[in-house]
C-alpha cells in the first residue's frame, strides 16, 4: 500500500485491512476469487475511504438461484489460474509491468501518469495494452 | 437483465474502476453498466485478479513496521469495533439499476427532471467535481443538440435506444466518446430514451443557443 500516502497512514491502512480480513473471513468464497484478489478489493476500498478519494459505487449483486454447493474443483482451478497470473506478471517486460503497477497502486489516472513520467499518453496506453495482451495470451 | 449488449466498457475504464482511480461519476457509469452486463462483470473479475496478483508479487510485499503485528492482534482482540453489514440488495424490474437508485433515491419516478429544450430533460447527479454525471431523458424521435467533447464522455443507455454518426446504442450499451467524436444522438421512435451520461470536461456545442445556455444547464 505505498499509494502516495505517507508511511504511517499506509501502515494504519494495512492494519485496518488485516483486521477486516480477520472479521470477514467467513464471508470469503474460494470459488469466486483468490485470497489475494479478495484482500486486494478490501485494501482498495479501505484506501478510498481513508484518502477520501472519489466514491466508488458497487454494481448490483447478481441474483443467483438457490445457492449452489461450493465446488471444490472450482476453487482449485481458480487457485491454479491465480498462480499462473502471478507467474505471467513476473514474465512481463519491466516497462510494461511498471505501468500496470502504477495504474493500480500509483493512484493515478493514465493522463496523470503521463504528467508525472513525462511519457506521452499514447505510450502509456500502448504499454498497458501490450501488457494485457501478453497476459491474456499467456493465460489462454 | 442482460439483453444483447453490443457496446462494452474499455479495458482502461475497467482497470481504473478496479484500481479505484476513476472520478466518482465514471465509477457510477461503470457500476451501472456492470449491473446490466454479465460479460463486463466477468472482465472486471479478471482486473480484480490482476490487482490480487500484484499484491502477491514478492517485490510488492513491503515490510510493515515492527509493532504492526502486535497492534493488529490487539485490535482483533478488542472486538468492540462494530462491523457494518451491507444492506441486502434485491433484483427488480426497475429501469435504474441499484447503484443509480442509490443516487436518485428511487427509480425513474423519483428523478427530478429539468427541461433543457426540445423536449429533452436532464437531472444532474451529486458526484465529486472531477467529472459530472447526469440522467438524460430524450423523447422518442428527438435529438440531443449536436456536440463535441474536450475530455471523455460516457453515455450508457438505460431505456430505449439512440443512434448517432457512430452506431446504434440500445439498453445496456455504452458509448465512449473522446475529443475526436462530434456527434448528434437521436432517440429511436417508439420508446423514450433514458441515458446516464458522464463527462470529465464541459461539452462543446456547435449551435450558438446551446452554448449560451451551457453555464445554466451545468453540462
Amino acid at each position: 500500500m505505498k499509494s502516495g500516502a505517507d508511511a504511517a497512514l499506509a501502515e494504519e491502512c494495512a492494519q485496518d485491512v488485516m483486521v477486516t480480513v480477520w472479521r470477514k473471513a467467513p464471508q470469503f468464497d474460494a470459488t469466486r476469487a483468490s485470497v489475494a484478489t479478495w484482500i486486494f478489493t478490501i485494501a482498495r476500498n479501505r484506501r478510498i475511504d481513508m484518502l477520501r478519494r472519489d466514491r466508488r459505487p458497487e454494481p448490483e449483486e447478481l441474483t443467483w438461484g438457490p445457492e449452489a454447493e461450493p465446488d471444490q474443483l472450482d476453487s482449485i482451478v481458480l487457485q491454479q489460474e491465480s498462480a499462473r497470473l502471478v507467474a505471467a506478471m513476473a514474465e512481463l517486460p519491466e516497462k510494461q509491468r511498471i505501468m500496470i503497477e502504477r495504474a493500480y497502486f500509483g493512484e493515478l489516472s493514465h493522463s496523470e501518469i503521463a504528467e508525472q513520467t513525462g511519457l506521452p499518453l499514447g505510450t502509456i496506453k500502448s504499454r498497458i495494452r501490450l501488457a494485457l495482451e501478453r497476459l491474456r495470451h499467456t493465460l489462454s | 437483465m442482460t439483453t444483447m449488449i453490443r457496446h462494452h466498457l474499455s479495458d482502461q475504464l475497467l482497470m481504473g474502476y478496479s484500481a479505484g482511480t476513476l472520478p466518482e461519476a465514471f465509477n457510477l457509469v461503470v457500476a451501472t453498466h456492470i449491473s446490466m452486463c454479465d460479460e463486463c462483470r466477468a472482465r472486471l473479475a479478471s482486473f480484480d485478479a490482476l490487482g490480487g496478483a500484484l499484491i502477491e508479487a514478492p517485490e510488492m510485499a513491503s515490510a510493515m513496521g515492527s509493532g504492526a503485528l502486535a497492534a493488529t492482534l490487539a485490535r482483533i482482540k478488542s472486538a468492540d469495533e462494530s462491523t457494518a453489514v451491507a444492506p441486502e440488495r434485491k433484483a427488480s424490474k426497475a429501469v435504474l439499476p441499484q447503484p443509480l437508485q442509490d443516487y436518485v433515491g428511487g427509480d425513474v419516478d423519483k428523478v427530478v427532471w429539468r427541461n433543457v429544450g426540445g423536449g429533452v430533460r436532464q437531472a444532474v447527479l451529486p458526484t465529486s467535481s472531477r467529472a459530472s454525471a447526469r440522467l438524460l431523458f430524450i423523447p422518442a424521435g428527438a435529438a440531443v443538440p449536436d456536440h463535441g467533447h474536450r475530455g471523455t464522455e460516457l453515455t450508457l443507455v438505460l431505456q430505449g435506444a439512440f443512434s448517432d454518426e457512430e452506431d446504434r446504442f440500445g439498453p445496456g450499451d455504452i458509448e465512449i466518446a473522446d475529443e475526436d467524436l462530434h456527434h448528434q444522438p437521436i432517440a429511436e421512435a417508439g420508446v423514450d430514451c433514458i441515458c446516464l451520461a458522464a463527462t470529465d470536461a464541459p461539452l462543446k456545442f456547435r449551435g450558438l443557443l446551446p452554448r449560451l445556455a451551457q453555464p445554466f444547464l451545468q453540462i
